[in-house]
């Protein structure tokens, strides 16, 4: 499982999000699977995900340090595992 | 019949959590993550172990803008997804009507159908729609074992709803097994069936609620069959899916997938046909009731305020099982069906893989005092449910005149 956090990134147009106390709760409606965002700040990555061109600079956007990027990517890989995320072209970005 | 959803696996295991997920679920959501929804207890087959004992329609069912209602009230608290059963439910004449309508309005529909109105222009409707998904029930790989318990003919319309869906291209629709001590064998004949139609096989236990309290003892699994399921389950990873139905035999080694956790009033609950709000599909009793939908304030209000549901948010004392190695896997498994083999909720399963289910159900049994919960509904229909031992002697008795019109045919009066 790879992750290029250099790229554009989106939550998959068939996600539906419910923001949690703890979190989120995310439903894919084409896989029918359910996941989860564990606390508020990877949830405000997520979210952020098209409003950057890149995941890095998603995550740097809400203040996640060098050294707490390599657990954010491994969330995120798993999250594109599942296609809860999908890579989006530049041009589709909202900026 | 469903009763928790599917998880892919956990987004983020290494991004520091609050909690395990698990205890914040057990204090449970705002709103259901999915519920089931009876739609009707009307149904043209009567399976020996009906969970909901269906056979005739109800005449205070919700009505059409009743179902709209309710929708309308998922669609505000985002509930992600309905699974709609019964009953039959695609013999309610405005079923299509309501699908679309919540599909329109942001929640998913599965619904569970035993495949009678699955024709192939209905296979192609389905196909064609992304937010619908379709679950067909079998019980047996064989025409022998799966009519033995839900009737005659009933293997042969299931399969031929599947060829259906297939045909049409539906790919990944589910093809939903009840496990029984007669079909564990079957389970690689289970999974080849799937694989043909281009089907995803879902496993989900027995229960003994509703006429399922009356064949439960000759059809859950023995103990050794429950050993030989896990086994299987842990081989097949994720490919089969159990919607958390067997988290009482995680207590032979690694979890299962899923929450393992009774989602009980947490993150689940049943609306029956006449609105009525239950913990779980499987506890169809006044004792689990946590109001109707037709009560002021409607579902969202039952689902946050109802005293029950409250109750069953209380994190779980373990009871008995505490002092147990292995309650933090099987957390005393199934309130359902500790309740109606009449043991008390915090007390081991019935089918406790360590054995103590066994025990109690023996200490129990050796105090006649001690009464089972018999199911407070009951739509049945007035003949004899299909044998589970095979053929039927034909008699030839008088015919009693149906005294009125939903005593012939559950479908009667739905011009079906």
């Amino acid at each position: 499982m790879s992750f290029d956090l250099d790229r554009a990134w989106q939550v998959h147009p068939q996600v539906s999000m419910r923001p949690e106390p703890f979190g989120a709760l995310l439903y894919h409606f084409g896989t029918r699977r359910l996941s989860f965002l564990k606390n508020q700040r990877v949830l405000a990555v997520v979210r952020s995900l098209s409003d950057h061109p890149s995941a890095r600079a998603a995550c740097h956007a809400v203040g996640v340090t060098e050294a707490e990027l390599p657990a954010y990517e491994r969330a995120l890989a798993v999250l594109a595992d599942s296609t809860m995320i999908s890579e989006r072209t530049l041009h589709d970005s909202r900026s | 019949m469903t009763l928790a959803p599917d998880i892919a696996p956990p987004a983020e295991p290494t991004v520091t959590a609050p909690g395990k997920l698990t205890d914040l679920f057990q204090l449970g959501l705002d709103a259901p993550i999915c519920l089931t929804w009876e739609l009707t207890y009307a149904c043209n087959l009567s399976c020996v172990h009906c969970l909901s004992s269906s056979g005739r329609r109800d005449p205070r069912e919700l009505s059409t803008d009743e179902c709209k209602a309710v929708i309308d009230t998922l669609q505000r608290m985002q509930v992600f997804y309905v699974n709609i059963g019964g009953g039959e439910p695609t013999v309610r004449p405005d079923f299509w009507e309501l699908v679309d309508y919540a599909t329109e309005h942001q929640v998913g529909v599965k619904f569970s159908t035993n495949g009678v109105k699955i024709t192939p222009a209905v296979a192609a409707r389905l196909a064609a729609s992304d937010y619908v998904d379709v679950q067909i029930s079998l019980d047996g790989a064989t025409a022998a074992v799966n009519d033995a318990v839900r009737g005659a003919g009933s293997y042969a319309t299931a399969m031929r709803a599947m060829a259906n869906l297939a045909a049409a291209g539906f790919r990944g629709f589910k093809l939903s097994v009840v496990m029984t001590r007669q079909n564990i064998p079957q389970l690689d004949e289970f999974k080849a069936i799937a694989d043909r139609y281009g089907a995803q096989l879902r496993l989900t236990r027995l229960r003994p609620s509703g006429r399922g309290a009356d064949v439960w003892d000759e059809l859950h699994p023995l103990p050794a069959q429950q050993k030989q399921l896990y086994d299987w389950l842990v081989s097949r990873d994720e490919q089969v899916l159990t919607g958390d139905s067997f988290f009482h035999l995680s207590a032979f080694g690694s979890a299962l997938p899923g929450l393992n956790l009774c989602g009980a009033g947490r993150v689940v609950c049943l609306i029956d046909p006449v609105g009525d709000v239950y913990a779980c599909p499987f506890a169809i009793h006044e004792n689990f009731l946590a109001g109707n939908v037709r009560d002021a304030g409607g579902f969202d209000t039952v689902w946050k305020t109802s005293e029950l549901f409250q109750d069953l948010r209380k994190p779980d004392t373990g009871g008995a099982c505490k002092s147990c190695g292995f309650y933090d896997s099987c957390r005393g498994g199934c309130m359902a069906a500790k309740f109606f083999t009449g043991l008390p909720m915090d007390g081991p399963d019935p089918e406790c893989v360590q054995g103590y289910g066994e025990q109690a159900l023996a200490a129990a049994g050796a105090t006649t005092a001690v009464a089972v919960p018999r199911p407070s509904v009951d739509h049945s229909h007035r003949t004899s449910p299909a044998s589970p031992r095979g053929p039927v002697p034909v008699m030839i008795t008088p015919r009693r005149p149906p005294s009125h019109d939903c005593d012939e045919s559950p479908l009667a009066g739905f011009g079906a």
